[in-house]
């Protein structure tokens, strides 16, 4: 246990106005120091520098003094508030909520059930990692309905986030004690690291926090882990739909250029410069270091090179999956897989997207550990040959319901391979030719099903499909099935999904381990 | 025409005959105001085929509205063991199954010619904004009972997200 689930109110870690105001700071204070320096300088030796600096002419004119003074009391003003702020900012946890107080004029007090909590992210941003800081983060269903703790120092955040977990999933106290035992060592203020161990030891420890790997191979099975390659990831960029759009715009500068003879074309070529590099390098620093691995408590998937965020996703808290391969990346064989997930974390994913891309590019291989992770109980041989025969195969009788030949008037590519299959907890749509993609539902995860059908379908005794899950990147649906097999996969969808959420637990996952 | 979706062993319950009072009255005053506009806009501008326009978009409004008793008809609903099966429309169909315990609040809605005609509608959210479903034309107390059972019914059966 950290001394922070004990039931009591604690404070976040003392530089958090710092690390909030973060580069601002260091700006400002630069400048300041600049041109004070410029000053004293002057002072010193009796040169004259620029007359027109405007520090200069306050220094020389006789409000300076004032001027001083209103410094110091603003400063001071600053100072106090932020003292403040911080010291009305409060959390507690118990065995059902998190709650924070905050505010210094205007009160907020937010309360969070732990079993409500849709997923953890702990973010480090480059400016707090130099100060070994964290952010925690806890999401909870719904629009802006996160609860924030920034800043934690970065070990009592990662310990903290095992045991909001822990709590949240239903283990009793018992198995608690017995982790007690091999803790670091934690002040009873909760104000953690040992500082007695001096300058050196405390350097060593940030060098080490930057350097490890995201995931502490203490708290996650390593073999787990998919490691991304920097020539996959390369290649998976410029083989991106961007790197096309980007082709095409060099191609019509060029011809531009070359057609009129005049340089004008140009202008336009350093902002889309910017641009597309930032682009690439924003998706390759978020990428360089991902990290996916299964823990006790569910997912946890790390992004970032400088800043990094690092995430665990509760076991039943992904409604839903998709894998997709965009035509180019075909002959290499990679794949990219997103999730719908109920929350809306504030830290982003591999492009500074919504965080809802759990592999940003992988090969076959990878898409199978994956699987494996986030679908734990419904991945076995059976499974996971039908999910690769719905990634690879090109149609036919593979275990998919697949579109009658009447409907290729509709899909005249992918009539073979647009289909759906249904296993035990899990409901498997696939769709497309040219752009593969295969969505899983876990049946328990379902809010609804529909089906439909308009007039052209009608005619052609075709329907449409649709499960309907919480917002997200990925809306499953499927059109122009056999509507004779919509109607059968509308009872049925319908009866498994009872059946399904009925016998879920994952809401307190681990409740059926711990009996102490 | 080829034979519909249909769930034969269902039996449907329908929703009262006065809603089609309600459906035809906000049928006519949504394509007079549509027609009018475009009919203003077309005067003034004065192309024959913006008039051919507004000309197509008045019969498909007369068709709709003819078309309202056969619609109002067509939508119905039952409650089973565990969840709500809705379904609604003839020339395009829907069929949507609920889970009670997937419901996380319902509504009842009254418009003002509906309240004149004692009706109510009743609305059921989901996690998931897609699932739209909204039952029309119900009678006050029954939708009131309804949702009291819903809710019952949906506490009994709660599940997580």
């Amino acid at each position: 246990m950290t001394g922070f689930t004990d039931g009591e109110w604690h404070r976040l870690h003392p530089l958090t106005p710092l690390l909030r105001g973060g580069i601002t700071f260091v700006a400002i204070a630069g400048f300041l120091l600049y041109n004070v320096r410029d000053i004293l300088i002057d002072m010193a030796f009796g040169g004259r520098g620029g007359e027109s600096e405007p520090l200069l002419w306050l220094y020389e004119s006789e409000y300076f003094w004032l001027a001083v003074l209103a410094l110091v009391v603003g400063l001071a003003l600053v100072i106090v508030g932020y003292y403040l702020a911080w010291r009305m900012n409060t959390f507690r946890i118990t065995d059902e909520v998190l709650e924070v107080r905050s505010g210094v004029l205007f009160r907020r007090n937010r309360k969070g059930r732990l079993d409500r909590i849709q997923g953890i992210n702990i973010a480090r941003p480059f400016f707090a990692r130099l100060f070994g800081a964290a952010r925690l983060e806890v999401n909870v269903a719904g629009q802006d309905a996160n609860i924030k703790l920034d800043y934690l120092t970065s070990a009592a955040a990662d310990e903290l986030r095992r045991d909001i977990l822990r709590l949240a999933s239903g283990t009793r106290v018992a198995e608690a004690q017995a982790r007690a035992e091999q803790e670091v060592l934690l002040g009873d203020d909760g104000q953690p690291l040992p500082r007695t161990a001096g300058v050196s030891h405390l350097i060593d420890q940030r060098v080490h926090e930057l350097l490890a790997p995201e995931l502490d191979p203490g708290l996650a099975p390593p073999e787990s882990v998919v490691t991304m390659h920097m020539g996959r990831l390369i290649g998976s960029l410029l083989l991106s739909g961007f790197s096309v759009f980007v082709l095409a715009l060099v191609a019509g500068i060029a011809w531009g250029v070359a057609a009129t003879g005049s340089y004008l074309f140009l202008i336009g070529v350093l902002p889309a410069l910017i641009g597309t590099s930032s682009f690439y390098i924003t998706r390759f620093t978020r990428s360089l270091r991902y990290s996916i691995a299964g823990t006790p408590d569910g997912v946890r998937i790390g992004f970032g090179l400088l800043s990094t965020s690092n995430e665990t996703l509760p076991p039943g808290r992904i409604h839903s999956i998709q894998v997709t391969q965009p035509l180019l990346w075909r002959p290499a064989g990679w794949w990219e897989i997103k999730v719908n997930r109920a929350s809306t974390s504030s830290a982003k994913g591999a492009a500074g997207q919504a965080n809802t891309t759990i592999l940003p590019v992988g090969n076959l291989d990878d898409v199978r550990k994956v699987f494996a992770l986030v679908l734990p109980d419904h991945v076995d041989d059976g499974s996971m040959a039908l999910f690769e025969r719905g990634l690879r195969s090109t149609g036919g009788a593979d275990g998919f319901v697949n579109s009658p030949p009447r409907a290729r008037w509709y899909l005249w590519f992918s009539r073979r391979r647009n289909g759906f299959a249904m296993l035990p907890g899990v409901v498997v749509l696939r769709q497309g030719a040219v752009w593969r993609q295969l969505t899983i539902v876990p049946q328990a995860r379902m809010q609804s099903v529909a089906v439909s059908q308009g007039p052209v379908f009608r005619a052609l005794r075709l329907a449409s499909l649709r499960v309907h899950t919480v917002a997200g990147p990925i809306s499953p649906s499927l059109s122009a099935v056999d509507s004779a097999e919509a109607v059968r996969f509308f009872r049925e969808v319908a009866d498994a999904a009872i059946l399904s959420s009925s016998a879920d637990t994952s809401h307190r996952w681990r409740s059926g381990e711990a009996t102490a | 025409m080829t034979e519909h979706l249909d769930l034969p062993e269902i039996a449907w319950r329908r929703v009262s005959p006065r809603y089609i009072v309600v459906d035809l009255v906000g049928g006519l005053l949504f394509g007079l105001i549509v027609v009018g506009a475009g009919a203003v806009v077309a005067y003034f501008i004065g192309l024959a085929w913006l008039w051919a326009v507004v000309a197509a978009v008045a019969v498909v409004f007369v068709v709709a509205i003819a078309l309202t008793p056969r619609r109002v008809r067509a939508i119905g609903y039952q409650l089973r063991d565990d969840d709500v099966l809705f379904r609604r429309g003839i020339l395009y169909q829907r069929f949507v199954a609920v889970p009670y315990g997937r419901m996380q609040l319902v509504d009842i809605n009254r418009g003002p010619l509906a309240r004149a005609l004692g009706l109510s509608e009743l609305k059921f959210v989901t996690a998931a904004a897609a699932t739209g479903v909204v039952i029309p034309g119900l009678a006050e107390a029954d939708a009131e009972e309804l949702r009291d059972r819903l809710v019952a019914l949906a506490e009994s059966r709660r599940a997580g997200l």
